[in-house]
């Protein structure tokens, strides 16, 4: 589904990685390892077209995404390290609003299930200025409920989350992976999650 | 998905008002000045008149250009933009607009009661709030290119004004022509034709402009 041939990251005169070949199937995981500053969001922002590689192609369904546009947006949801939230918007606002831009427009009642599932439940009229990091990218987190797409691309969704929410995001990983969706994922933490096919990507 | 991103846009701007009262009170504040400074001579103060309130509603416009898309940018929000399988244009549109209703509304209907100052008559004043209303969306949309060029980059607000102020002047010209050529009676609406071209072409081209240089300033 998702393949990457031959790519190389160039940023500024300093040559990040190159010849990087990677496939992933559909209920597969991705993970990208490395060191800080060794290109692990580069990578990611390649992969959702949001930057060209210096050398090498990457096509989803057997198609180059520079030529599919819209219709790989389509498939996707990016969350990066950047949450996404809205200081000036109300929790539930920033929700609704971030999964109306991402294609999916969604109710009310249906935002509030969504945080009270990832355990922001009767914050939901709080201005996302007073949310702790965590609580942050626990609302941009609750965008995977809500975003029914085939592949996930996350920048570290597990940092600042306590244990619990952790378990919770695993929890919700796995069950992505057993409908067949896929995922490709940076994380310096241990993840623990029960998937047929885990693949990992060590960039230098 | 087009009137999510205005609704939005206009949520932000009414939870911070002070951004919106900054550029619509340095509006006022220019156009009042002139009045105090230059006298009270009623021949010069008509004549003018257009020319000084076309100078600050511009410059009043791009006072708030930089705001655009930064902070978008900073949060992380114009990345999600980018991904949106919508097309970009239309969400730039949208920005655009939301900018417009935000900063160049207000500036439209306060330039008759401050037209008043410079003993303007009731015609002219008429013209000059239609000259305004054709005028104002334009600089939106030409403004949103040079917003999205000069994202991200340092002293981005010099390079704003340098890139944007050039193709602010036909519209500057024209505008400020229409209230001038009523008065001195010729006909105002050949003006109002040119700036009615100005807003078509802007709203064909900029977003599609604005657009492509977001790709490339994000990249």
């Amino acid at each position: 589904m998702l393949q990457g041939s031959n790519l190389a990251c160039v940023r500024g005169d300093r040559e990040l990685f190159k010849g990087i070949n990677f496939s992933l199937e559909a209920g597969g995981l991705l993970q990208v390892k490395g060191p800080n500053g060794s290109g692990k969001t580069s990578m990611l922002r390649m992969l959702c077209g949001l930057s060209n590689p210096a050398s090498g192609e990457i096509s989803w369904c057997g198609q180059a995404i520079r030529s599919l546009g819209s219709d790989y947006y389509n498939s996707i949801t990016y969350i990066g390290h950047l949450s996404g939230t809205k200081d000036d918007l109300t929790v539930i606002e920033n929700l609704r609003i971030s999964s109306a831009l991402s294609g999916f427009e969604i109710s009310i009642p249906q935002a509030r299930e969504a945080l009270q599932y990832m355990g922001l439940g009767g914050r939901e009229i709080l201005p996302a200025k007073v949310l702790s990091q965590g609580q942050r990218r626990r609302v941009a987190l609750a965008r995977l409920l809500v975003c029914k797409t085939a592949l996930w691309i996350l920048d570290e969704p597990l940092a600042a989350l306590d244990a619990m929410a952790v378990k919770l995001i695993q929890g919700l990983l796995e069950q992505h992976l057993q409908e067949n969706g896929m995922i490709v994922m940076t994380t310096h933490q241990e993840i623990d999650i029960a998937a047929p096919s885990i693949t990992q990507l060590q960039l230098a | 998905m087009f009137l999510w991103i205005i609704q939005r846009d206009l949520l932000l701007a009414a939870r911070r008002q002070s951004d919106v009262l900054t550029t619509l009170f340095f509006f006022v504040i220019v156009v009042s000045l002139f009045p105090l400074s230059v006298g009270p001579e009623m021949n010069m103060l008509r004549t003018m008149a257009p020319g000084v309130v076309w100078v600050a509603a511009l410059l009043a416009s791009m006072l708030s250009l930089g705001r655009m898309f930064s902070n978008d940018y900073l949060d992380g929000t114009l990345e999600q933009m980018l991904l949106s399988p919508q097309s970009l244009s239309l969400l730039v549109l949208g920005k655009a607009l939301a900018h417009w209703l935000v900063t160049g509304v207000p500036l439209v209907l306060m330039a008759p009661i401050l037209g008043i100052q410079y003993d303007l008559p009731i015609d002219a004043l008429f013209v000059l709030t239609i000259s305004l209303l054709l005028g104002t969306p334009v600089l939106s949309l030409i403004g949103a290119i040079g917003a999205a060029l000069t994202l991200g980059l340092r002293g981005g607000g010099v390079l704003v004004s340098l890139l944007v102020l050039p193709l602010y002047i036909p519209v500057l010209i024209f505008g400020a022509g229409a209230v001038d050529a009523n008065m001195s009676g010729l006909g105002f609406e050949a003006h109002f034709s040119l700036l009615g071209a100005f807003l078509l072409a802007s709203l064909v081209l900029s977003p599609w402009a604005a657009a492509a240089a977001l790709r490339v300033s994000m990249e």
